[in-house]
């Protein structure tokens, strides 16, 4: 049942949503050394976005209804804008200050959003059914894959694409990569600080929209937690990608995605439930072997 | 009197003004409060143990750990093993090794080996951890918290997994906690005056300079680890043993924003900081969860919404670090002097 082909698109989708959510904390994270501890927050929301606020157990699609060419772009500008509007309300005031307090910061930003949801929403998990259909299962390689699968590898390969397209040849994109390479230096050379972060914090927050849509399909669930242990591991592989480095923050999350369906299909019985314990210990292990990252850039060796 | 000596008694007037200060705020809330003031008395004191802990290694070494929850999960549990009756301990975790299910020790030591298991863990895993610098140390204490979580919510029959423990004696009143608060404060002031409290210092506010005048910042930092994680284990002893029951999820995440969010509210830069925030932040939270349960004012009962707590705390957060970027006291202690505030160890600007 579990035939290697399997395997490979279990890992693949699964590496896909942590790579996406992987890229969206290490663009932030290039432009001003924030370690944005909300983004699990902004992909709850969004995924909260889709239905009508209450508390009863049934949820009732509210932009969930609309047709996917709607839903898609309107979903990603929510994203987009809860995260440009959290850059202006709290991380602008916050720029002189350390690292360690803009992290603290969005954690508090997290909590917040956290209990806003849970305040309108209620605790309990609600049944979302999105796109039904996507989750029919289709063979191809002597696997049974459901579509959603394919359609998460094929989407995280598209956006991947795009958004390297946009880094290497559009004027925002120079910025960008120029920022995140030595932030001071770009800005003497005329890069305006407000625009790239501003532009950093949208396709972050556009980015965690795309894998709000993909989680809610895949598990049919909407819940105030289910953003945290994406956040996580995303976290973890931007800091195994090496810090900074946004194709080191891709490798690093499909690796662990890799990683983790290896163990789960590889473990003995017994020590599946420890799963996450030793995906975890491999991480410290890499960081103890690497600690600048696995694909960490020139720059990100400590200068004296 | 030469200077030294007199700065020297300088400093050691802060953990002695803070004490009193505990001191003075206990008699009051258990003098004239009601019985749940005494309780959330009894629970300030205990974050005070636990965020004076986390303060030995994070305000020294400048590191952030997100793993002293874990550190704190592993204290609470030994604590529970060590004082649960062993017919309950047959039925809820029967996997325990032999000479673990037959102990029923007095509750001090039981606090003391809850300590030191946690400070022997903290030193094997601070011994990898701390090989690392800055950013990737504090993303290994995550993995670490994780590590710990998923051990202690899986291992069905040692620590009865998402099912809590019950049942554990619940001696831990405002006095015993405000004995360990002060515990925690004087080791705490000794070690940061100390001479690998300043060498760690020195590597807060500059790694480079203070290697290359031959400070072993990787011994320092496992000292002042092992020292942390100590207090950190006991506080999670007493929450457990002031609670009553025990769940690995309650030392998660959660925990783990309120004490970092307390000490970095006061100020990282100073002991004086760790205190004052988290007295602040649990008066704050005390008010709104009185609020949330209501008032009446004459006829009326007014009270604010559930989960407004949270939110309100989150809110005035995010409020302090932009008024005030390295917290209430700005790393100043508090010290006898002719002016109150004494300038040291201000906290490294970026």
């Amino acid at each position: 049942m579990t035939s290697l082909s399997q395997l490979f698109f279990d890992a693949a989708s699964l590496g896909g949503i942590y790579a996406l959510a992987a890229l969206g904390i290490a663009l932030i994270f290039g432009v001003m050394n924030l370690v944005n501890f909300a983004h699990g927050e902004y992909i709850t929301f969004c995924v909260f976005a889709l239905i009508v606020p209450s508390t009863d157990a049934a949820a009732h699609l509210f932009l969930g209804k609309a047709p996917a060419i709607v839903l898609v772009p309107v979903m990603l500008m929510i994203g987009g804008g809860l995260a440009v509007l959290s850059e202006a309300l709290i991380f602008r005031r916050l720029r002189n200050a350390t690292p360690v307090t803009m992290m603290i910061a969005s954690f508090a930003l997290g909590f917040v959003l956290q209990y806003a949801l849970l305040a309108a929403y209620g605790g309990r998990p609600k049944a979302v059914s999105l796109w039904p259909g996507l989750n029919t299962p289709v063979e191809l390689l002597g696997a049974s894959v459901p579509l959603l699968q394919l359609l998460v590898i094929g989407v995280t390969v598209a956006i991947l694409v795009i958004l390297f397209l946009l880094l290497r040849h559009t004027r925002l994109g120079l910025e960008m990569r120029a920022a995140a390479e030595n932030f001071t230096m770009a800005r003497m050379l005329g890069v305006k600080a407000n625009r790239v972060i501003t532009g950093a914090f949208a396709i972050s927050g556009a980015l965690a929209a795309a894998v709000a849509l993909i989680l809610v399909t895949q598990t049919g669930v909407a819940d105030v937690r289910m953003g945290g242990p994406v956040m996580l591991v995303a976290f973890i592989a931007t800091v195994i990608g090496g810090m900074g480095s946004l194709p080191g923050a891709v490798a690093a999350g499909f690796l662990l995605g890799a990683a983790s369906v290896m163990l789960q299909a590889f473990l003995p019985l017994d020590a599946r439930p420890f799963r996450d314990a030793f995906l975890y210990s491999l991480v410290i292990g890499c960081l103890l072997l690497r600690p600048q990252g696995l694909f960490a850039s020139a720059s990100a060796k400590p200068r004296v | 009197m030469h200077h030294h000596t007199l700065m020297r008694l300088r400093s050691y007037s802060t953990p002695v003004l803070l004490s009193l200060a505990l001191l003075a705020l206990t008699v009051l809330a258990v003098g004239l409060g009601d019985k749940a003031l005494g309780r959330a008395m009894a629970e300030l004191l205990i974050r005070v143990t636990l965020v004076v802990g986390l303060w030995i290694f994070v305000g020294n070494s400048g590191v952030i750990s997100f793993g002293h929850a874990g550190y704190m999960c592993i204290g609470a549990y030994m604590s529970a093993w060590l004082t649960l009756k062993p017919t309950m301990k047959a039925l809820l975790l029967p996997g325990l090794p032999d000479w673990l299910a037959q102990a029923q020790w007095p509750v001090f030591p039981a606090a003391i080996a809850g300590g030191l298991l946690a400070a022997v863990v903290g030193l094997i895993s601070g011994a990898a951890i701390l090989r690392l610098s800055g950013i990737a140390a504090s993303i290994a204490t995550f993995a670490f918290l994780a590590i710990v979580n998923t051990v202690y919510s899986n291992w069905e029959d040692v620590t009865g997994a998402t099912s809590s423990v019950v049942g554990l004696p619940r001696y831990v009143d405002a006095w015993v906690a405000l004995a360990w608060a002060v515990a925690a404060i004087a080791v705490a002031s000794l070690y940061a005056n100390s001479g690998s409290g300043l060498a760690l210092r020195a590597t807060r506010e500059d790694e480079v300079a203070a290697q290359s005048s031959g400070v072993n910042m990787y011994r320092h930092r496992l000292l002042s680890l092992v020292i942390s994680t100590f207090f950190t284990g006991v506080a999670g002893a007493l929450l457990g043993h002031y609670i009553g029951v025990l769940n690995p999820d309650s030392f998660y995440l959660g925990l783990t924003f309120i004490a970092l969010a307390m000490l970095v509210v006061g100020g990282i830069g100073s002991l004086t900081g760790a205190v004052v925030g988290v007295v602040v932040l649990s008066a704050a939270i005390e008010a709104l969860v009185r609020m949330e349960q209501g008032i009446e004012v004459g006829q009326t009962h007014l009270s604010i919404p559930n989960g407004a707590q949270e939110i309100v705390i989150g809110v005035a957060m995010i409020v302090i670090l932009i008024l005030r970027p390295s917290g209430l006291t700005k790393g100043r202690e508090w010290a006898l002097s002719g002016r109150l505030f004494q300038k040291r160890g201000q906290a490294k600007r970026a």
